[in-house]
């Protein structure tokens, strides 16, 4: 058994190093051929370099990203890597030690800030991006190389648990995590201290501690990005959690749909499980807990607490009726406490600071901060980590860069299918789990998607209500039949064929569902609609009395025209459009024949001057 | 007892041989239906009638509750696809970047509607909710692999490079 050391492993940087962030969205983008590339090239050029591969460090759009340390001097990005730059860089930098700047999105001190920086490049905390954000549980995400346990203990991991394990009683860890405020990171905000204290009160033969992994909303990537990046952290918290409640076996239900956080997972637990930080007898203190993995099976529904416990036993994982609580009797009906993977990343750095410090984040009934993941039409999609408070406008403009291509903000959609959609005179709001509840949203699990002007809302909520009628599990008769029914007039509505009073159907629908459905899928699944009728009446009203659709998205609405006076005359539309059913030159006008169009949309979307209607 | 064939109603011989060591290896765990059923599909492609027929007899549960688990579940398949996966995602984000006409434009290159596997077996068509690669949409996976920023015209190359090497690296 090794102890917890915590030298770094940048002072001993003997040659350079390259760092390729290899999560799924750095592979999606082309990691896969750069990192080829990079080791054909050294050994072309006969250079020699540590490779290491990392998470993503939350510049999801600038991907695929590279970093290179040059011993003695700053950690240098280049973002947007082609392996056309590759030669170049390696050259350049690992060969000279002079970054490439042309390619240099940011430089950044390393653990002891001894190193040299170049001169004229910005740093990585003061990026438009980064500026506001505070990278608290995102720490290691992007730093360390995921699957090296010490290089997690080389940056302070492991150190909550050990302090937990020798200097903690079970009540005073859950006393600390009651006092620092945490509350649940999966969506409903409740308060994480006391779910562990109400589960430690039961005792039982057996009792569990489970990691919700679930991430099975659209728009939500950052568990992935966690489980990926800094799995260790999760782990950790998981096990401080364990001992808290004194759980005899965990488990972490995974989607298996992020098949390179399962292989991270399973690679994490056998290296904690050899270092003796999981197992028999952890360091030393007595306490045991096993570890295992569940991967999910493509459910929405079983993110929801009882459900995923019935996919853990085997069962279809439907919901059950609360009371009993999982925390009495949950999985094999033994006491049960569940948290969301951000919620035990929390845990480590709320022991290692302390509650007092942690709690000083946030606001007053929202402690710490909250990685949201930013997509949808933004310039800079990626991972941003804030304190909670901070305000939407804040996030989509200055982390997220604002709407590209000129188009105007229209409404972000937080929180997956049970959250909302917010319109612009609500951008000032803060973000905390009370103020979004008020606004008609929620904090689901922190998907934030930038819709611009272009974006029909009705089509949105339609969007919304079709995923949760395919994800309803059928249990209950208020979501199976009210889900349907709400997504036949939501689509009635978008061809066409809405009635005067179906405003008033599903509004009234939104309630009962709300009230009458046994678990949180069909308590939120209405939000979205609820939210849109709320906020973006008047596009509904459009779509009904008038059967046009503003933003021209429902198909079967639109007849198409060029708005002369907009027209710029650079043939955009007509390039594009599939069918040639665009005429026009750079001295004329374009001009849509209706008969040859199939109204497919594009040369709407691809004016840049708003000329099509 | 080691080689183990039987003809389903469909006709296909299996070979169960597989089947008993994950069914060995899972005997004394708990709730080990939908592991085990992974395992099999993994190996198989799709849940088969003799291979669900095995797992009942083994592990004393109904056939019933067994295929009850299967349909619950998008992952488990009761029919044979093809050797190559393609999942378009569908959710929030490519939804609102154009997944719709990615589908579409994969559906007319592979002459196959959403769910259905093309005539030589190649390519299985599906639509996902969410493939958590938010930043990069649309995105569609192909296997294991994220293709990401995808956009109508460029996923019949994609499909070609696979067609013509059998791989599929990532864009």
């Amino acid at each position: 058994m090794t102890m917890v050391n915590n030298e770094t492993r940048n002072q001993q940087l003997q040659k350079p190093q390259i760092i390729i962030g290899m999560a799924s969205c750095g592979l999606g983008a082309g990691a896969r051929n750069v990192l080829k590339s990079v080791e054909h090239e050294l050994k072309k050029q006969k250079l020699e370099a540590d490779i290491l591969h990392t998470g993503c460090i939350g510049m999801c759009a600038h991907e695929v990203l590279m970093d290179v340390i040059f011993p003695g001097r700053t950690r240098v990005t280049y973002g947007n890597v082609k392996t056309t730059m590759v030669p170049q860089i390696l050259e350049e930098h690992v060969g000279k030690g002079e970054a490439v700047k042309k390619f240099v999105m940011s430089q950044m001190y390393l653990d002891d800030k001894t190193v040299i920086p170049y001169e004229g490049l910005p740093f990585f905390d003061d990026l438009e991006m980064n500026k506001g954000q505070k990278k608290y549980i995102l720490r290691n995400c992007g730093y360390i190389d995921p699957d090296s346990i010490d290089e997690y203990i080389a940056r302070g991991g492991y150190t909550a648990l050990e302090k937990v394990l020798k200097a903690m009683t079970p009540k005073a860890v859950i006393d600390e995590i009651s006092k620092s405020g945490l509350r649940g990171r999966g969506g409903g905000g409740f308060p994480t201290g006391e779910k562990w204290a109400s589960c430690a009160k039961y005792s039982a033969d057996e009792k569990f501690v489970l990691c919700n992994a679930d991430e099975g909303d659209p728009g939500a990537f950052m568990d992935r990005s966690l489980l990926e990046g800094d799995p260790h952290a999760v782990l950790e918290g998981m096990i401080i959690a364990g001992y808290a409640i004194n759980a005899t076996s965990g488990y972490i239900y995974v989607r298996a749909e992020y098949p390179l956080a399962v292989k991270r997972l399973k690679h994490t637990i056998e290296e904690a499980k050899k270092r003796g930080f999981l197992g028999e007898n952890i360091l030393k203190s007595g306490y045991n807990l096993e570890m295992y993995i569940k991967e999910g099976a493509g459910a929405f529904v079983c993110g929801e607490s009882t459900s995923l416990q019935n996919s853990i036993e085997g069962k279809r994982g439907m919901p059950r009726t609360r009371p009993p609580q999982s925390v009495e009797a949950g999985l094999w009906d033994k006491p049960t406490c569940l948290n969301n993977v951000e919620t035990f990343a929390n845990v480590p750095f709320i022991i290692n600071k302390g509650a007092d410090w942690y709690s000083r984040i946030g606001t007053e009934n929202s402690k710490g901060t909250k990685i949201f993941s930013l997509t949808g039409k933004i310039k800079n999609a990626g991972l941003v980590e804030v304190p909670m408070g901070t305000t939407i406008r804040q996030i989509v403009f200055d982390m997220g860069g604002g709407i590209p291509k000129k188009k105007k903000f229209k409404a972000v959609q937080i929180g997956g299918p049970s959250g909302g959609c917010l319109p612009e005179p609500l951008l000032d709001s803060p973000i905390d789990y009370e103020s979004l509840v008020g606004a008609g949203a929620m904090m689901g699990s922190g998907s934030f998607v930038v819709v611009d002007d272009t974006t029909c809302m009705v089509e949105m909520a339609r969007f919304f209500m079709n995923f949760c009628a395919n994800e309803s599990c059928g249990k209950c008769p208020p979501c199976r039949i009210g889900t349907t029914l709400m997504l036949d007039i939501l689509t009635r509505i978008t061809v066409g064929q809405g009635e005067e009073k179906d405003l008033e159907v599903l509004e009234q629908m939104s309630d009962e569902m709300k009230v009458m459905s046994l678990c949180g899928l069909g308590q939120s699944a209405p939000n979205p609609v609820k939210s849109t009728i709320r906020y973006f009446r008047d596009e509904y009203i459009a779509h009904i009395r008038d059967k046009t659709c503003p933003t021209a998205t429902c198909v079967a609405l639109h007849k198409y025209e060029v708005i002369p006076e907009k027209c710029t005359k650079c043939q955009a539309c007509i390039r594009n459009c599939p069918v040639k059913a665009i005429s026009g030159s750079t001295m004329k006008v374009a001009f849509i024949n209706k008969e040859k169009c199939i109204k497919c949309n594009l040369c709407y979307e691809k004016c840049n001057f708003m000329a099509i209607k | 007892m080691n080689t183990r064939k039987e003809q389903s109603a469909r006709g296909e011989t299996v070979d169960l041989s597989k089947v008993e060591k994950i069914l060995e290896k899972y005997k004394n765990t708990r709730g080990a239906i939908i592991p085990i059923l992974q395992m099999v599909q993994a190996e198989y492609g799709y849940l088969s009638e003799p291979v669900v027929d095995l797992i009942s007899e083994k592990l004393n549960i109904s056939t019933h509750e067994i295929v009850g688990v299967a349909t619950f579940y998008a992952q488990f398949h009761l029919k044979p696809r093809g050797h190559h996966i393609i999942k378009v995602c569908c959710g929030t984000a490519c939804h609102v970047k154009g997944a719709k006409k990615v589908l579409d434009k994969l559906s007319e290159a592979l002459e196959v509607s959403t769910g259905m596997t093309t005539k030589d077996n190649v390519f299985t068509l599906e639509e996902v909710a969410c493939l958590g690669a938010c930043s990069l949409a649309p995105v569609m996976m192909v296997d294991e692999d994220i293709h990401g920023k995808l956009a109508p015209d460029t996923v019949a190359t994609v499909i070609k490079e696979i067609k013509e090497t059998g791989i599929s690296g990532a864009a």
